[in-house]
């Protein structure tokens, strides 16, 4: 399976990124600058965490409106797999390919720790090599990571099963309604989520929770 | 030329911890009056145009299309 990650100005997880596609996949995925209007043809694109375009206005906001978000948007729209982890994620939600918003900590504080996360729904491209209802590990550093969407939306993505992560054993970080961690698009191909899996992949990380993610979309058996 | 203000707040129902954390400080500062506090964004925007209805129509594209993100906000535009 070929990847792709998308490069921003002010994103700082990338190289984490392409660190964690290339050893799982066993191939470094291409790279895909803001102004690039197409993207090769890949089965995964990847939009990494940081802080694109300083944050300004909204986390994401400025990000989701440039070249590169279209592209991704249009490969979305031909079924092609795409992850956003934090900053990435604000940016799907930003551009609409991922329903709610992603508002301030509850805390109003920057928060950088490991939480527990439950696999709410183990039956998603993403997810599959995971069990149902799995606690795993992932580490979470975000200041943004406050998921909100309105009753409706809510009440829609959970019958739906689209939420595929939440925050567990009393560890949500941010004030996230439900506990929300991650979603899917309703199609299932699009999968945001704040937490950082890529940073946990291997021994040296201290734990290899993460792993399953990336291996689920690579097509990888467990 | 034509100056508009546009105005975002959060929509009602969505918590504002921002907000909440000056209410706080206003009450520490002695303001006992102080109920609630909503934290909102103003942009003030020069436009090279003439046409009053048209700029109207512009500027509250340009809040769907970026300034505001209406899941969690509203905005309005006024033309000064």
């Amino acid at each position: 399976m070929k990847s792709a990650v998308v490069l921003l100005p002010g994103l700082n997880r990338d190289r984490d990124m392409i660190a964690a596609l290339t050893k799982i996949s066993g191939k470094a995925p291409v790279t895909v600058w803001e102004t690039d209007t197409e993207i090769p043809d890949v089965d995964l694109i990847v939009i990494p965490g940081g802080f694109s375009y300083g944050d300004y206005l909204r986390c994401g906001a400025i990000a989701a409106r440039m070249p590169a978000l279209r592209a991704v948007a249009e490969k979305a729209a031909k079924g092609v797999m795409v992850i956003g982890v934090c900053n990435g994620f604000q940016i799907l939600v930003e551009s609409g390919l991922l329903p709610g918003a992603l508002m301030r900590n509850t805390s109003l504080k920057f928060v950088c720790r490991e939480v527990k996360l439950q696999v709410a729904n183990a039956n998603t491209t993403f997810t599959r090599n995971y069990q149902p209802g799995q606690i795993i590990r992932c580490p979470v550093a975000h200041h943004d990571g406050n998921y909100f969407a309105d009753a409706e939306t809510l009440a829609r993505i959970e019958g739906n099963g689209q939420v595929v992560f939440r925050y567990a054993e009393g560890t949500n970080p941010n004030g996230s309604i439900n506990d929300i961690a991650g979603i899917v698009s309703d199609k299932g191909n699009v999968l945001g989520l704040m937490p950082h899996p890529e940073n946990l992949i291997e021994a040296a990380h201290g734990g290899s929770d993460g792993r399953a993610l990336f291996e689920s979309a690579l097509g990888i058996a467990a | 030329m034509i100056k508009a203000r546009v105005t975002v707040t959060l929509k009602n129902g969505v918590l504002d911890p921002q907000g909440k954390a000056i209410e706080h400080a206003l009450g520490g500062l002695g303001f006992g009056s102080v109920g609630s506090v909503r934290q909102g964004k103003v942009f003030d925007l020069e436009l090279n145009a003439t046409d009053k209805a048209k700029a109207e129509a512009d500027l509250k594209a340009m809040c769907d299309k970026l300034l505001a993100n209406t899941v969690i906000e509203n905005y309005s535009v006024s033309i000064t």
